[in-house]
């Protein structure tokens, strides 16, 4: 970890246009959670507006905007050269950028869920929601920072695998949900709230090995990939 | 003292060949690496900061592959062509930060004392995003010179400044070489190759096409063979006229006017208005056909 690159990461991060993108999403989730709360539907609520708005669009797609933005943006305007050509190893860049794609889209997601759980079934469930949900955001922001390094357009491709594998598949091919971020995020959050409101596909041992195994596995990856990073002149 | 030791360096994508071996060594001072946009020079500049992996031979620096090796950084500091820089940042936290990733023991020092080498301090307060390009280039350079490297590598560092900047920055670069620093700066203008260094590196197609002393490559640009087209009131008495001439290699006649091989370019055109004045021919137009760059480097090559 090093604190000037993430220094420079966040005011990056913060300074663009597309951090504004942000802010819609978790105002969408808790107006609806409150929105259920005034006509006393909460309960009714829960899986539709928690799992099916905040862990299924909320959670990933700000985990996408912020996770690849924190490496692909230098990538995309060439200002990485100027960390890449200082002596530092490239595992510690990589985890500075992870640390706070994570902890970005980690404190927005996790503040909604705890809002919108809160309101619908009171502070556990909420607390469960916001615990949940910051696993699944430290998975994706891995996963989405290692696509930033393997793919010029890391969102189209993000957002295919957060759509169609996660979002399509999921839902009628079973087998896909032991490699979906979005399952383990749910299993999480019902193990953890222990109410009848929400139910999770996966076990509890598949979600916890699994997020392990996405986060560590897509920083190595990335770590790696970064190692044998070529910046080629310009061609066009 | 430091060296950067190029040896049968190849870099390919795919079937274009980019870089072609290309063997050489640079020691201290301040070498220009002149050559058509296209050649390679990028190229091989990114593989000498070891952005990029040789598809064959080695790069070393002090015997170090640059490749694949972030701690040859604390020796090495790069420009590279784009003009990238955080916008966002100013002048001061760009340098200063720079200094912080190097792990510099006294980075406020080191920040300032680049940003006065430059001669930035007056404008380090503002954004990035605010500077001319000029102003940019020269805190970029700073930056690559926080850490006081062995070794500065520029890619095409000219360009987009005004003429004061530009001497600026060629007396800044002569003084870095002075120092027993090795520089090395890509450029395709050969006047600016020519004020600051006095080694060159010629490449031409990705291959090295000269390399040695200036002046040496400077006599053979000048007295290579020239083309000229001609237009006068009677090419063909002009033409036989010309072929008197020893200088004269061969003669074209065409329906656009002469085309003359000259041999030597010093020559023909003195004795060009002699000839046609004698003959009493009105010589309309004298356009020398192959001035362009690319001609005097493909000149080069075949020398």
């Amino acid at each position: 970890m090093n604190t000037t690159i993430a220094w420079i990461t966040a005011r990056g991060l913060f300074g663009r246009r597309r951090f504004l993108l942000l802010l819609p999403l978790p105002v969408i989730l808790v107006g609806m959670a409150g929105l259920g709360w005034a006509i006393g539907q909460s309960a009714d609520l829960a899986g539709p507006v928690l799992v099916g708005i905040g862990v299924a669009v909320v959670l990933p797609v700000i985990a996408l905007i912020v996770g690849t933005a924190v490496l692909g943006s230098e990538i995309d305007d060439g200002t990485i050269v100027h960390i890449l050509t200082k002596p530092i190893p490239r595992w510690k860049i990589v985890l500075s950028k992870l640390a706070v794609a994570f902890g970005v889209s980690g404190a927005v997601v996790a503040a909604a869920m705890f809002v919108a759980g809160t309101i619908v079934d009171g502070v556990r469930f909420g607390l469960a929601f916001a615990a949940a949900s910051a696993v699944g955001a430290l998975a994706y922001s891995a996963l989405f920072l290692l696509l930033s390094l393997l793919t010029r357009r890391p969102v189209l491709i993000g957002l295919m695998y957060v759509m169609i594998w996660e979002g399509l598949l999921g839902n009628f091919v079973s087998g896909t949900k032991v490699l979906s971020v979005q399952q383990y995020v749910v299993s999480l959050a019902d193990r953890w709230a222990a109410t009848e409101l929400v139910t999770g596909t996966v076990s509890m041992g598949v979600a916890v090995t699994m997020s392990a195994v996405f986060t560590v596995v897509g920083t190595w990856l990335a770590i790696n990939r970064l190692r044998l990073f070529s910046v080629a002149g310009e061609t066009s | 003292m430091t060296t950067l030791d190029l040896t049968g360096v190849s870099r390919w994508y795919g079937n274009v060949v980019a870089v072609n071996d290309i063997t050489m060594s640079l020691g201290p001072g301040v070498t220009g690496l002149l050559g058509p946009n296209g050649a390679g020079k990028t190229t091989l500049l990114h593989m000498m900061a070891g952005f990029l992996a040789p598809s064959r031979g080695s790069v070393t620096l002090d015997a170090v592959p640059t490749w694949g090796q972030p701690e040859i950084y604390r020796r090495l500091g790069l420009v590279s062509e784009r003009e990238a820089a955080h916008g966002f940042l100013t002048g001061w936290e760009f340098v200063h930060a720079s200094a912080k990733l190097h792990g510099l023991a006294d980075p406020r020092a080191q920040a300032k004392r680049a940003l006065e080498l430059v001669e930035m301090t007056e404008a380090q307060d503002r954004r990035l995003s605010t500077y001319s390009k000029g102003m940019r280039q020269r805190v970029r350079v700073a930056a690559a010179l926080v850490h006081d490297p062995a070794v500065l590598l520029l890619d095409e560092p000219f360009n987009g400044m005004d003429p004061r900047q530009r001497m600026h920055m060629m007396s800044l670069l002569h003084d870095l070489g002075e120092q027993g620093r090795t520089v090395l700066f890509s450029s395709h203008i050969l006047e600016e190759v020519e004020q600051v260094s006095g080694t060159v590196q010629v490449i031409v197609a990705g291959r090295l096409a000269a390399s040695g002393d200036f002046r040496t490559i400077r006599r053979l640009m000048t007295h290579r063979p020239h083309v000229f087209a001609i237009q006068s009131n009677d090419d063909r008495r002009l033409a036989v006229a010309l072929m008197g001439l020893p200088s004269v290699a061969g003669v074209g006649l065409g329906k656009e006017g002469l085309t003359v091989h000259a041999g030597d370019y010093g020559s023909f055109t003195r004795e060009l208005p002699r000839i046609a004045l004698s003959q009493g021919i009105r010589v309309r137009r004298l356009i020398p056909s192959d001035e362009s760059l690319e001609s005097v480097f493909s000149y080069l090559v075949t020398a």
